[in-house]
């Protein structure tokens, strides 16, 4: 195994039109997981099916170490890139039982006999469907049917695993099982995992890594710690965690994280043209008194607490939560205790 | 510039050849012959000759009018029978249905052959009841009606599949919207279901008077006794009457079918382009209407037309074969197997056409199966944008008549193939490749279609397993669309089994077919062996439409042609 490098990769589809990956960058380090998050169109697809070889680079190219796997005159074909896919509709082929299923990249590697055997009963075994051995996909609930393209990917110890937004069609409780399993398949195989999703609170549960892309384009990639305090800019602050953008006088210098006297400040500053996008999250927005005058939009109970959305005098609204209940239309007194400039 | 070919996709670089070379020997290369030998015999003058014959122009009228007729027939029969069966609550839809498709499964030799067997002077099943005209007075089918009557009988499910279709396309939405706007069911019926179910009408009508055009079994029978030439007997008679001329003479006359097909066609095309509709709200399910106290006679109505296109005629054909000579009245006395038995047992012609029919359609139906597999791979996965052309060439020699086709491998075969220099004229081998041209839609379509519903993602899913083409096309592709594959199969190995226009023209002695044998029994007067054998055909035919039937279920929509 060694680490999958995309460098400065690109793919057009109609000659002329426009980009749906564009210079795209990114090194995922051996054993890491790598979540590609961005909203649909995003070209976060694209880029797993280039990693997987069903789609060919424009421009760039793919390395797994010292290995060039594409770029846009050579392709290693799909069949031999010792890669493993969990696809968004499972893919699982209805003409074999869920064994021959897990066991089929055995079969055409040309390994037989007692050892496949012992293969797929471990696999099934990982993800306890050892007594479905013999049961047709057709058979099995959709979480089930998870699991078992889960074991067809274990079974041949691929170097990389990609998932294709593999939870989309499942329902919230089977969400929360399988994402505990796809961890647990992450820490047993050591596979370098890159998993494709829309949905951000997915992607900072289970990855080591968040990139962010929109429009083609890669955003940021860090942490999931990293990438929700620091996010950098307007797009990968609107879709990683919740949050409100205010748009406000710029501050003076490169400072980014404002406490609530630097805040008092920004808010108190005289109206000018420079402007900048400061992130406020909502956990970060307290009621208190003697601080800035917010009125109440909406109110929303969310059972542990009510989820506020506030007004500034200027018109632009805000997140915060409360632990009492309030009306809309109140008016409260706000303390911003921290805020990022995107 | 050239944009570098995308190699992520899953099909091996000989794919695109190999479809191209198919398609370039099956659909190209005789339909381009054959328009080249037309074209210059009309350069060369020799074609003004034939087009100042008196004889030519009383054909083409002779087809125009059997065909219009024809067509008429067929909307009056498939339009009725769409509208009763698909808009109203009639009892046992899917029986009547299925029986209203059979007389187009049944070869037109035979359908000719039972007809005859129905009416006219010397009809046994007449005589047994004692209805049968005098002796010497006409066979009333020996006519342009009676020609047009069987046209329509034998093409009315073209436009009841047609009609069909396009009235269970409707929205539904669009039917209850005109409900609550207060309109009466009959003013929905009037306003709103026949204007939008129009192109569909008009469509099926195309289809039926190109396929009443490039008829041959029935003007065969019951033309060419009363001196009625269309153009493919005429075709048939030219080509019998082997000349100089007749290469010339012949090209520039499927060539005139073939533009008759084609005009058709291009109509056909044109209204169903109208069809948008289709994609705006919920379809494919119709409000059924109540027909109250009407409904008995409809039903009554629809089972009597059963009884009269299909019941009565075969009928006749079977009293026919169990009469021990033509003419003679069958009595409980008379009856005899005696044909079943000379044709089973006795006459080695009747064993001859058997295994040539038998082995031309299983080779046809299987050796097709291979190239069209591959060629619907291509033509669903492949993003180049030859697609839409290949698929066209593809279909062209279905779509045109038989006898067309049989003229152009005619020319193109007549003389040694060059280089090898084997001539495979007057050989079992040119029926062959004719069927592979003729049927290569047939075969094509059902395959088209599950590949088009099977998700890619099992495909891309084998290739990560580490399976190369022929390996995941062995393991994954080909069973899963083995339900269509099968009933590809049976739907080509039905059509070329009871195929007549192609190998009538093609066949030599040692190679007839089916149909050829059953209309050479028929012109020799050997009336009662004729339908013998066609009740054989026929039970045949049933008995392959009920297996797709019954398969009908676990296959990809519109794989069998009567279901939709």
């Amino acid at each position: 195994m060694a680490k999958l490098i995309l460098n400065r990769l690109s793919k057009t589809f109609d000659l002329g039109g426009r980009a749906a990956v564009n210079d795209v960058s990114l090194t995922v380090r051996e054993g890491g997981f790598l979540a590609l998050l961005g909203p649909s169109g995003c070209g976060k697809t694209t880029v797993l099916r280039m990693i997987a070889g069903f789609e060919q680079p424009s421009d760039g190219s793919i390395l797994l170490g010292e290995r060039v796997l594409a770029d846009a005159s050579e392709m290693v074909a799909p069949e031999h890139r010792n890669m493993a896919m969990v696809f968004q509709s499972y893919a699982l082929w209805p003409h074999m039982s869920v064994a021959e299923n897990v066991g089929y990249p055995l079969k055409v590697r040309g390994i037989s006999g007692e050892k496949r055997d012992r293969k797929v009963r471990e696999a099934l075994a990982a993800v306890h469907l050892e007594t479905y051995a013999d049961r047709r996909p057709a058979d099995l609930s959709g979480g089930q049917r998870q699991r078992v393209a889960l074991a067809r990917c274990l079974v041949t110890e691929p170097d990389v695993v990609l998932l294709d937004e593999p939870l989309a069609n499942l329902d919230r409780h089977l969400r929360q099982e399988m994402e505990e399993t796809f961890r647990e398949f992450h820490a047993r195989s050591g596979a370098t995992m890159i998993y494709v999703t829309h949905d951000q609170a997915e992607a900072m549960a289970l990855a080591t890594d968040v990139a962010v892309m929109s429009e083609g384009k890669l955003l940021q990639v860090a942490t999931p710690e990293e990438i929700y305090a620091r996010p950098e800019g307007r797009l990968v602050g609107g879709l990683v965690g919740q949050g409100a953008i205010l748009s406000l006088p710029s501050p003076f210098g490169d400072r980014r994280l404002f406490d609530w006297p630097a805040m008092q400040d920004i808010l108190a500053g005289p109206a000018q043209e420079a402007r900048a996008d400061i992130l406020v999250r909502p956990q970060d927005v307290e009621i208190a008194a003697e601080g800035q005058v917010a009125t109440v939009l909406s109110v929303l109970f969310e059972g542990e607490r009510y989820a506020l959305r506030l007004a500034l005098p200027d018109g632009q609204a805000l997140r915060a939560f409360s632990r009492q209940p309030v009306k809309v239309g109140d008016r409260l007194s706000i303390v911003i205790r921290a805020a990022w400039r995107l | 510039m050239m944009r570098p070919q995308n190699r992520g996709n899953s099909q091996p670089r000989w794919l695109f050849p190999f479809v191209v070379t198919v398609i370039f020997c099956l659909s190209v290369l005789p339909l381009g012959r054959l328009a080249a030998t037309g074209i210059m015999s009309a350069f060369r003058g020799g074609a003004s000759e034939l087009l100042s014959d008196p004889g030519l122009w009383r054909s083409v009228y002779d087809t125009l009018s059997t065909s219009f007729f024809g067509m008429i027939a067929a909307v009056v029969l498939g339009g009725g029978f769409a509208l009763l069966l698909t808009l109203f609550d009639i009892r046992g839809k899917a029986l009547l249905g299925f029986l209203f498709m059979l007389p187009t499964m049944i070869p037109p030799q035979v359908t000719a052959l039972a007809w005859i067997g129905m009416t006219g002077p010397s009809s046994a099943l007449l005589k047994a009841i004692g209805l049968a005209p005098p002796l010497g007075s006409p066979q009333p089918l020996y006519s342009i009606g009676g020609i047009a009557l069987l046209y329509g009988a034998q093409n009315a499910a073209l436009v009841y599949l047609s009609l069909r279709a396009g009235l269970l396309a409707l929205p539904r939405d669009a039917v209850e919207a005109a409900r609550l706007s207060g309109a009466s069911s009959f003013q929905v019926l009037k306003d709103v279901i026949l204007p939008l179910s129009l192109p569909g009408l008009a469509a099926g009508a195309a289809i039926a008077f190109v396929s009443c055009v490039g008829n041959f079994g029935i003007p065969a029978i019951l033309g060419i006794p009363a001196g009625i030439y269309t153009l493919p007997t005429l075709i048939y008679s030219k080509f019998a009457a082997f000349g100089p001329r007749t290469f010339a003479d012949i090209s520039v006359l499927s060539g005139l079918i073939a533009i008759l097909s084609v005009i058709g066609l291009m109509v056909e095309a044109r209204v169903l382009r109208g069809r948008d509709y289709r994609v705006i709200g919920l379809s494919g399910q119709v409000a059924v209407f109540r027909l109250g106290a009407w409904r008995w006679l409809a039903e009554l109505l629809l089972w009597l037309t059963i009884f009269l296109i299909l019941a009565m005629p075969l009928i006749a054909l079977v009293a026919s074969s169990l009469a021990p000579a033509y003419g003679v009245p069958l009595s409980p006395a008379t009856v005899t197997i005696k044909a079943y038995e000379e044709i089973l047992f006795r006459q080695a012609a009747t064993r001859i056409a058997f295994t040539n029919s038998l082995s031309l359609s299983l080779a046809t139906a299987f050796g097709l199966l291979v190239v069209t597999v591959l060629t619907g791979y291509f033509l669903v996965r492949s993003k180049s944008r030859f697609v839409g052309l290949i698929s066209a060439l593809a279909e062209i020699p279905y779509a045109l008549p038989g006898i067309v086709l049989a003229v152009a491998f005619i020319l193109l075969f007549a003389a040694p193939i060059p280089v090898i220099s084997i001539s495979i004229y007057g050989t079992i081998w040119i029926i062959l490749i004719a069927y592979f041209s003729s049927f290569f839609a047939v075969s094509l379509k059902p395959v088209v279609s599950a590949f088009r519903q099977l998700d890619p993602s099992l495909e891309e899913a084998a290739r990560l397993s580490g399976a190369g083409f022929a390996r995941r096309l062995a393991d994954i592709v080909v069973p899963l669309v083995a339900p269509a594959a099968g009933a590809s199969v049976i739907l080509v190995f039905l059509i070329a089994c009871n195929e007549l226009t192609v190998s009538a023209l093609l066949w030599s002695a040692g190679t007839q077919t089916l149909g050829v044998l059953i209309y050479n029994l028929d012109d020799s007067g050997s009336f009662n062996i004729a339908a013998a054998l066609s009740v054989l055909v026929v039970i045949m035919v049933i008995a392959m439409m009920v297996v797709l039937e019954l398969m009908a279920k676990r296959l990809p929509k519109g794989v069998v042609p009567w279901r939709s």
